[in-house]
């Protein structure tokens, strides 16, 4: 039965489905009434964990690789600013292989000072080889959530996995929302059983000192570990799917067959693109949106498989380059469209900043011009849309 | 013009930036005017002042006031204001934080900033809360009482911001609250005139948050509880432990003279010139 409800709280009764031991946390809008909640469950009982009330999100990530280290299934999450000061943490805890989930409810980074969704603050972490799912609905928000950790505690995987939920227009709507039971939870994601943990009577060393003639192999394992996670993501989708019977894949398409122009982006945005979609069909034009729910590993199969012989594509983006050729997506499918020598036209859009909507009209707009722009012999390779002089 | 009008011509930036985002009976306010009034009577100019801010309810007061501002993040404003005050120690540096940013996210540089003892001047409103998120636990929130991320009871011992201050090595330590309008002019006055790192600890309400979880009744019984809870440095000596055990002091509760610095460091660099210092 479906269940009206803020997707924070969902986000935050998801977590406890999934019975997290351990939770550090400090609050930040828009994620506070994820914290706030799982506090709550903690407090009157609901929940058997921890939570500790850090001083800052550096504190916050730190006691999580602590506690996940100890062998506990540890939960965080954070938004913007606090993402960026738990930087140097997200390399410790995919260095050390710790399994712990963050729900990163997206948003603009400072300054100027916004609170406001975009994609700023997961991109510019984006390479700290953490596992990184997106989420369109609150429904995916629930389920990316329990299959998180299902993902990261694969002894294949053994990485954190970051959850992305864009601010206010995901975290903060009501929609109807499916939980499902405990003891389907619990079969399907059983306790956690760590393959290291801190032990006093069989101790082990994470982290240490690593000379040159050892950085690049112990990197090299971690690099392979997520990028071999890849079918563990997709394996884990499947079984979700058996045993609750939503299924997910990777990369989602939406229209594509009969389209040759596809729209590929993250996050909430896309039920706009859709929309946009649906309205363009009426007219009697093909659109398809081609949406990445995984985003690292970079699912490079499943997005080849997705774009077939599409002839033009929009790469739509909330997060401005910072001197870059183009925002972050697009590189990477400009490079795949290289590597495997497509005959396809790629363009790069840029809106959704610092919360600004970006209505279906606008990508009806991207779609109607997409085709006419001649954009690869430009400096700036990029259309930021709706600048206002 | 009565002298309020005057002053708030004078200090507050009329373009754009009101209405404010202060809940109606807050006590931010109150410690603007208190701000207001000193700087006033200290006759700095406008533009010798630097005001710093973090992030918070308290570090929106920057936005409203026409100095020289930064806004910067969330507990890093004293990091800010030792960049700025070492580049133009001319500079009349003034910096603005909530409890959390000053002891909680920032607490490091604020016993940092003490134990340098750089002439910076830090005003803490502390309302207990982290006001501006939701009215979650701070580091001073007491012991017993109830946030939106310690729903039951918070189980944690509270800093003592002023206490914290004067042990980390500040040259002036102050205490007010925003029901003691008057004493906190001029507390803040000393403050300004002080060389060295000088903090005021300003004691306020978030009857919004914390006030209504606890609570604690309007706006002006919590300021009421302020004034029924404070008492002064002199009143407390006569006092003893037992008496003074749910009290809080208000007053100057250190000023002494320290190594300032901007001072040390400017006779090493003379020295290393070989230039006598001056
Ligand atoms: C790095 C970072 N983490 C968290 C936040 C979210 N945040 C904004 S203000 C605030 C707390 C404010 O509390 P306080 O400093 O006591 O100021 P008040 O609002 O009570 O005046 C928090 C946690 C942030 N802006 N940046
Ligand atoms: S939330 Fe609390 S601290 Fe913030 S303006 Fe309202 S009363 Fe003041
Ligand atoms: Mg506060």
């Amino acid at each position: 039965m479906k269940k009206g409800i803020e997707v924070s709280i969902a986000a935050s009764m998801a977590a406890k489905l999934a019975r997290v031991e351990v939770i550090a946390a400090y609050p930040i809008t828009p994620q506070t009434h994820i914290v706030e909640h799982l506090s709550e469950l903690v407090a009157n009982g609901e929940l058997d964990a921890a939570y500790i009330n850090v001083e800052s999100e550096h504190s916050a990530m730190s006691a999580c690789c602590g506690s996940s280290a100890a062998g506990a299934r540890t939960f965080t999450s954070t938004s913007a600013q606090g993402l960026e000061l738990m930087h140097e943490i997200l390399f410790i805890a995919s260095g050390m292989r710790l399994p712990i989930v963050m729900a990163t409810v997206n948003r603009a980074l400072s300054s100027p000072l916004s609170i406001w969704g975009d994609h700023s603050d997961v991109m510019a972490a984006r390479d700290t080889g953490w596992i990184m799912l997106f989420c369109e609905n609150g429904q995916e928000v629930v389920d990316s959530i329990i299959m998180a950790f299902k993902i990261a505690e694969d002894r294949r995987v053994l990485l954190p996995v970051m959850v992305n939920l864009d601010g206010f227009s995901l975290s903060h709507v009501i929609e109807p929302i499916e939980f499902p039971s405990q003891d389907e939870v619990d079969r399907f994601l059983p306790p956690y059983s760590p393959l290291y943990t801190l032990h006093p009577d069989k101790p082990v060393t994470m982290g240490a000192y690593a000379m040159p003639e050892l950085y690049t192999e112990a990197k090299y394992a971690q690099e392979m570990a997520i990028v071999n996670s890849r079918s563990v993501v997709a394996q884990a989708m499947e079984e979700f799917g058996k045993s609750f019977g939503r299924s997910y894949k990777l990369v989602e398409t939406y229209n594509t067959e009969n389209a040759d122009f596809v729209f590929i982006a993250l996050g909430a945005i896309n039920e706009n693109i859709k929309t946009a979609i649906d309205a363009l069909k009426e007219e009697g034009k093909e659109a398809g949106l081609i949406s990445l729910r995984l985003f690292r590993p970079f699912p490079v199969e499943e997005l080849l498989t997705a774009l077939g012989n599409k002839k033009r594509a929009a790469v739509i983006e909330r997060v401005m380059p910072g001197g870059a050729l183009n925002s972050p997506l697009y590189n990477e499918v400009s490079s795949l469209v290289h590597a495997h020598n497509m005959n396809l036209s790629v363009q790069n859009y840029i809106l959704g900043l610092g919360g600004r909507d970006a209505q279906p009209e606008e990508f009806m707009e991207i779609f109607r011009t997409a085709d006419t722009k001649e954009t690869s012999k430009k400096d700036m390779n990029f259309t930021v849309i709706g600048v206002r002089a | 013009m009565a002298e309020v009008t005057k002053l708030i011509h004078e200090y507050l930036r009329h373009d754009k930036k009101f209405p404010h985002v202060w809940c109606p009976g807050c006590g931010i306010g109150i410690m603007l005017g208190a701000l207001i009034r000193a700087i006033d009577r200290t006759g700095f100019s406008k533009d010798e002042i630097v005001m710093i801010s973090g992030i918070g309810c308290t570090g929106r007061l920057p936005v409203y006031v026409d100095f020289n501002t930064l806004h910067t993040t969330h507990g890093r404003a004293l990091t800010f204001a030792t960049g700025v005050k070492l580049a133009k120690p001319s500079l009349k540096v003034i910096v603005i934080m909530g409890d959390g940013d000053a002891v909680a996210i920032g607490g490091n540089h604020f016993i940092h900033a003490a134990r340098r003892n750089i002439d910076v001047t830090a005003i803490i409103l502390n309302n207990s809360v982290y006001g501006m998120t939701g009215g979650q636990f701070s580091p001073t929130t007491p012991y017993g009482m109830k946030t939106t991320t310690t729903m039951y009871s918070n189980v944690e011992q509270a800093f003592k911001i002023s206490e914290l201050a004067i042990t980390a090595g500040a040259a002036f330590v102050a205490r007010g609250t925003v029901y003691h309008t008057r004493g906190l002019d001029s507390l803040f006055e000393r403050a300004f005139m002080k060389k060295g790192f000088s903090v005021v600890e300003v004691i306020s309400h978030c009857h919004t948050q914390y006030g209504r979880l606890n609570r604690m009744g309007t706006a002006v019984e919590m300021m009421e509880w302020q004034r029924d809870h404070a008492v002064t440095v002199e009143k407390a000596a006569q006092m003893n432990e037992e008496e003074l055990r749910d009290k809080f002091k208000v007053g100057v509760l250190a000023d002494r003279e320290l190594p300032v610095f901007e001072d040390e460091y400017g006779k090493i660099r003379a020295m290393s010139k070989g230039t006598p210092a001056k």
